[in-house]
């Protein structure tokens, strides 16, 4: 069964990403993402990130690619680009050289030095029916305890990501005219 | 049939093997493809595929903190693509066409 899902979600993640990369039209390749996104999300499940995996859904899925739509559509940019143009001599065959060539590196990096991963922490705790919350107890526990400075820079971050993308969007008036 | 389907369980080499592959094809999109969007759609691409490894890396060595990272990794790639996009927007702002050759703008 868990075999299953696995094949699965992983014929989902590929077969989404493969459509990001080779898809002309932005919003095809958007929604190619979608199914990426959607397919981790049950990986995410399948490794008892029950949270992580509703996160993923309502900011990836949600927001993120929503954003991504609302810019193909603000800009007008929703028609099919011509995949045959190369700007440089090659570049394909280089850029599928330079791809694999990295994942086939960090697959010899994993596969050589999966014996040494020995379970070394205190546990993660499994969501059962008798308590459905564990996952997000568990994340909460830690969150606000060790890591509380760094969750409240986050919220900095995001204030300072809004402040800064509203003056950027901003129609700025012609130089030499004043605000 | 049934038989092989419940002895062989994916373990968590299975998922960093595929968060190793999901990169690549991420790297691969950055690098062909000349749409800013489409880019950043492959950067995604690639945060996820880091965020897999680390989910499965979790759970493998039976420590949380994986989890907590990829909490903090959702939120700042949230504001790296409204800053983004954001870049984007004002950019096609001054030009017509979306490609990143013609952005070369701040070229010496």
């Amino acid at each position: 069964m868990e075999l299953f899902v696995f094949v699965v979600a992983a014929a989902m993640v590929l077969g989404g990403a493969l459509g990001v990369v080779t898809r002309s039209n932005p919003v095809h390749a958007a929604m190619s993402l979608v199914l990426t996104l959607f397919g981790i999300a049950v990986m995410f499940v399948s490794h008892n990130a029950h949270f992580l995996a509703a996160v993923q859904v309502i900011v990836y899925a949600g927001a993120i690619v929503v954003l991504f739509l609302f810019v193909i559509m603000l800009l007008g940019v929703d028609k099919a680009e011509d995949l045959s143009v190369e700007p440089i001599t090659n570049q394909r065959p280089l850029a599928a050289i330079i791809g694999v060539g990295i994942s086939a590196i960090v697959i010899a990096a994993i596969v050589s030095s999966r014996a040494g991963l020995g379970a070394s922490g205190e546990g993660v705790d499994k969501t059962t029916l008798e308590s459905p919350d564990a996952n997000i107890r568990q994340l909460a526990r830690v969150i606000f305890s060790d890591n509380v400075f760094a969750f409240e820079l986050t919220s900095v971050l995001l204030l300072v990501a809004v402040i800064g993308t509203v003056v950027m969007a901003r129609k700025t008036k012609a130089v030499g005219t004043g605000k | 049939m049934s038989f092989m389907l419940s002895v062989v369980q994916p373990t968590s080499t299975w998922y960093l093997v595929l968060s190793a592959v999901l990169f690549g094809i991420g790297t691969i999109g950055v690098m062909v493809r000349r749409n800013p969007l489409i880019m950043f759609m492959c950067i995604e691409l690639m945060l996820n595929a880091v965020n897999l490894s680390f989910v499965a890396l979790s759970s493998q060595i039976a420590n949380i903190d994986g989890q907590v990272v990829v909490f903090f990794v959702l939120v700042v790639a949230a504001a790296e693509v409204v800053v983004g996009l954001g870049i984007i927007v004002s950019i096609m702002r001054r030009r017509t066409s979306l490609t990143v050759d013609d952005m070369s703008g701040l070229k010496g």
